[in-house]
Parts: C-alpha cells; sequence; structure tokens
C-alpha cells in the first residue's frame, strides 16, 4: 500500500500523452542503453541471422540476403525496464513473419540468441502477427552497435530487455526456458502495462 | 555462468532515512532503514517509489552502497539536472522521512565474495556507488582479494567516499586506489589528469592472464569507452560486467 512521500512533488505528469505511459514509467527523449557487458563489433561481413530449433528446414540469412527481404516502416512507443518509456521511435526491420514464411514448426516459444551471448525468451505469438521485428535501422539511420547494430529484434508491446539487441539466431522450441535477465528474477513474460517487471509481478 | 537463486516476488516496503552524509556538493549518501529487508548481495540495486499528495508515482532505481547489514540499505544518489527523484533524495528528504523502496535487483553485476578475485573496479562519477559495496564487502570478510580501483571525477570536490577510500588505501595492502581528475586538478595532484584511456587501463588494469573480476560503472559514453578498451586490451569480454546510467534527465 503506498503513503505519501513528505516533501516530493512530483514533475513528470504532463510529459505523457494520455494512455501512453505504462505504470511506473517516465518519458525520455534521449536513448539511453542498457548491456551487460562490452558492446560486441559484428561487421557486415561476417553477420549471419539464422532460424534453428524446431523448423521443418533451418534457415540462414546473410546481411545482403538479409537486407533482400521485404521490409517495412515501423513507428512504436518503447519501454525499459529500468523505468523510462520513448514514445514514436522510428525503425525499419524486417518482420518475424516475413522469416517464418514457408516455415513449418509446432514450437510454441522462440529463444533469441545474441552475438555476445544474451539470451531471451518469448511466447512465439509475440513475436508473430506483426508483432515483432529485426530492425536494422533507426530513426532513419544504420542501428548503432550500442543500440544493438547491426541488427536486433524489436519487440516493443514487451519491456525492452525482450528486444534482444546483436541478434544472432531465434531458436523455436516447444518449451518455455529463461534468457539471460529472466534467470536473473526478472519477469518471465515482461508486459508493461501489467509492470510485470520482476518475477511474481 | 552461475545462476541467481529465482527470487520470490519483490514486495514493496516501507524505508525510512535514519542517517545521511553528504558525499560531494551533488552527491548524497542516505542511510535506510526497511524492515523485511531480505539482504543482498555487492552490486545489486532498489527500486525507489515517492508518492505525492494527488497520488503521482515516480520511480527510479539506484545501486546500493553498503553490503547487506541488517534491514539497512545506503544509497549514494548524484543530483540529475533536470531530474524528478534524484533532487528529492539529495536535497529535499530528511531524518524521519520515508518512502517505499524494493529490492535487491539484478543478479549479474554483483560480486559474490567467493568469487574471488582479483578485482578490477572502474567507476565514473556516481558509478562508484556498487563498486563501493564490492570493496565494504572485501573489506569486511575477504581481505585476501587483490583490488583494484580506477575512478574518474571532474574534479577533487567531485570525489565521492574521498577521505574512506583514503585511508582504505593507506591501511590496506591488497587495495590501490587510482584517480584520475578530467576538468581540474588541485595543486600537487599526482593522480591521472584526463578521461580514462587505453594507455591509462593499460597501466592501471591487470594483465590479461590475472583474469580480474571486472566491474565498471558510470555513465553511457564512459562504460563504452572503458569496455571497448579492455577488450581491445585482450580481455574477454565475458568477464567485463558493466553497468550503465544516464544521460535520463530529459522531459
Amino acid at each position: 500500500m503506498s503513503f505519501i512521500t513528505r516533501g516530493f512533488q512530483g514533475r513528470g505528469r504532463a510529459d505523457a500523452p494520455a494512455g501512453r505511459l505504462p505504470p511506473g514509467q517516465y518519458a525520455t527523449r534521449d536513448f539511453p542503453v542498457l548491456s551487460a557487458g562490452p558492446t560486441p563489433r559484428i561487421s557486415e561481413g561476417e553477420w549471419r541471422l539464422a532460424l534453428t530449433g524446431d523448423v521443418d528446414r533451418p534457415v540462414e540469412w546473410t546481411w545482403d540476403e538479409f537486407l533482400a527481404l521485404p521490409s517495412e516502416e515501423v513507428t512504436a512507443d518503447i519501454h525499459c525496464v529500468t523505468k523510462w518509456s520513448k514514445f514514436d521511435t522510428t525503425w525499419r526491420g524486417v518482420s518475424v513473419d516475413t522469416l517464418l514464411k514457408g516455415i513449418h514448426t509446432g514450437a510454441s516459444y522462440v529463444m533469441a540468441h545474441s552475438y555476445g551471448g544474451y539470451t531471451t525468451n518469448l511466447p512465439l505469438e509475440d513475436v508473430t502477427g506483426g508483432k515483432a521485428w529485426i530492425a536494422y535501422r533507426f530513426a532513419g539511420e544504420p542501428l548503432e552497435p550500442a543500440h544493438g547494430g547491426p541488427a536486433r529484434l524489436l519487440v516493443p508491446h514487451l519491456y525492452f530487455w525482450k528486444s534482444a539487441k546483436w541478434i544472432r539466431s531465434l531458436e523455436l522450441r516447444d518449451t518455455d526456458e529463461p534468457g539471460f535477465w529472466e534467470g536473473y528474477g526478472y519477469h518471465n513474460y515482461g508486459d508493461p502495462w501489467r509492470e510485470q517487471r520482476y518475477s511474481g509481478d | 555462468m552461475a545462476r541467481a537463486t529465482v527470487l520470490g516476488r519483490l514486495n514493496w516496503l516501507s524505508a525510512e532515512v535514519v542517517a545521511d552524509r553528504r558525499e560531494t556538493p551533488r552527491v548524497r549518501s542516505l542511510v535506510l532503514d526497511c524492515p523485511g529487508w531480505p539482504g543482498h548481495l555487492p552490486g545489486q540495486h532498489v527500486d525507489i517509489r515517492l508518492t505525492a499528495e494527488d497520488g503521482y508515482q515516480a520511480q527510479r532505481s539506484y545501486s546500493i552502497a553498503t553490503p547487506a547489514d541488517g534491514t539497512r540499505v545506503t544509497l549514494t544518489v548524484e543530483h540529475v539536472p533536470d531530474g524528478e527523484v534524484s533532487p528529492y533524495l539529495v536535497d529535499e528528504a530528511v531524518i524521519g522521512d520515508r518512502f517505499e523502496l524494493r529490492g535487491p535487483i539484478g543478479g549479474y553485476f554483483v560480486w559474490r565474495p567467493d568469487d574471488g578475485g582479483p578485482l578490477l573496479l572502474i567507476a565514473g562519477g556516481s558509478g562508484i556507488a556498487p563498486l563501493m559495496a564490492m570493496l565494504r564487502a572485501r573489506r569486511r570478510l575477504h581481505e585476501g582479494v587483490r583490488a583494484r580501483l580506477l575512478m574518474s571525477a571532474r574534479s577533487s570536490d567531485d570525489l565521492i567516499y574521498a577521505a574512506e577510500l583514503n585511508e582504505l588505501a593507506a591501511t590496506d595492502p591488497g587495495v590501490e586506489v587510482v584517480q584520475t581528475l578530467t576538468r581540474s586538478q588541485p595543486e600537487g595532484w599526482t593522480g591521472y589528469s584526463r578521461r580514462v584511456d587505453r594507455e591509462m587501463l593499460a597501466e592501471v588494469a591487470w594483465p590479461e592472464a590475472e583474469h580480474a573480476h571486472t566491474y565498471v560503472c558510470g555513465p553511457t559514453e564512459f562504460v563504452e569507452a572503458v569496455a571497448n578498451s579492455l577488450v581491445a586490451l585482450g580481455y574477454d569480454p565475458r568477464s567485463i560486467r558493466t553497468e550503465r546510467f544516464g544521460p535520463s534527465g530529459g522531459s
């Protein structure tokens, strides 16, 4: 049960358009960087993106093959578990639906694997149906390494740790398993509108 | 890599300010008493939630600056210009004030004393806070672990924990404290006088073969530069744990 903190007025009320800011978040115009270790540097020549796991045929794209896939402009609000939200971010990326076209799978979950060893887990239905992209441009520019470039997963309806930077592969699975932060007590699903920050929220 | 035990639900607790210390003109430490606090590891952080009279709430995260100590939790907070919560914590809160807190949070940027060493701790500004929790834990229980701290501040007035670190370096042969002042230096300054760069790290960091446990905390650009330089010096990227903060004061 919350109680009033003497001396605290707060001044963030007007920062967000109505209905855009999930509980416990504040609006920022910056784009803060959160990563557990050094930023991996992956050249476009060595970059690969793979579909693995429970698929009838594994697929791997080179950078040029990936760029040749149909891409989309995406405008979305993003929400970081460290409390900042950023409105109307603009991206260019390839829909995960496009990657999965023609692939047969019985999987219900996906584990995203990144260069550098990061992982995060999601239900497959949260990365299909127009809800997730492999993004490679941000605000009209190539995606910077510190923000996940050459390419990152973009799943804007979940807390942003689910949008794995430096994406390397999507592993389709029939069982769920915690990824990196999920194994350290962060919420398994991470819906910002239900404020699912930590395990048990 | 080792996993933290899965946490139970992190309930909001009532935290009362029971002591404070002005560390620098812009930085203050607050000692909080939090009945029900489950304990924590050096490097972990908490979420703070403030509630205004009209019910408006604001949440932010802060690193814990001390090792586990019953229901006591010490935060070291820097006043962020245009910030919403830090100005309250640094300049408004007085002894006896209460707000909500939950944690501990984060299981990766932690040093378990049993992990051993040597330790390489690199701090930019108030990024010293979680690293100080590690140094204080080491002093309490594991003085055999060798530790090097490299801290960067703008001027000598901005050196957080200056007296405690001077005392530690003078009395504990296992701890080396190296400081760099990036904007202004007092007369007779014997530390570095520039931003942390690869040459400085080559001089200060343990040789790569020592497999140091490395923790870097500070503003984003600082952490990016330090981590990239350590990788260039041959450090295994997976041995470098980072915590980045700001800029996030924009409205």
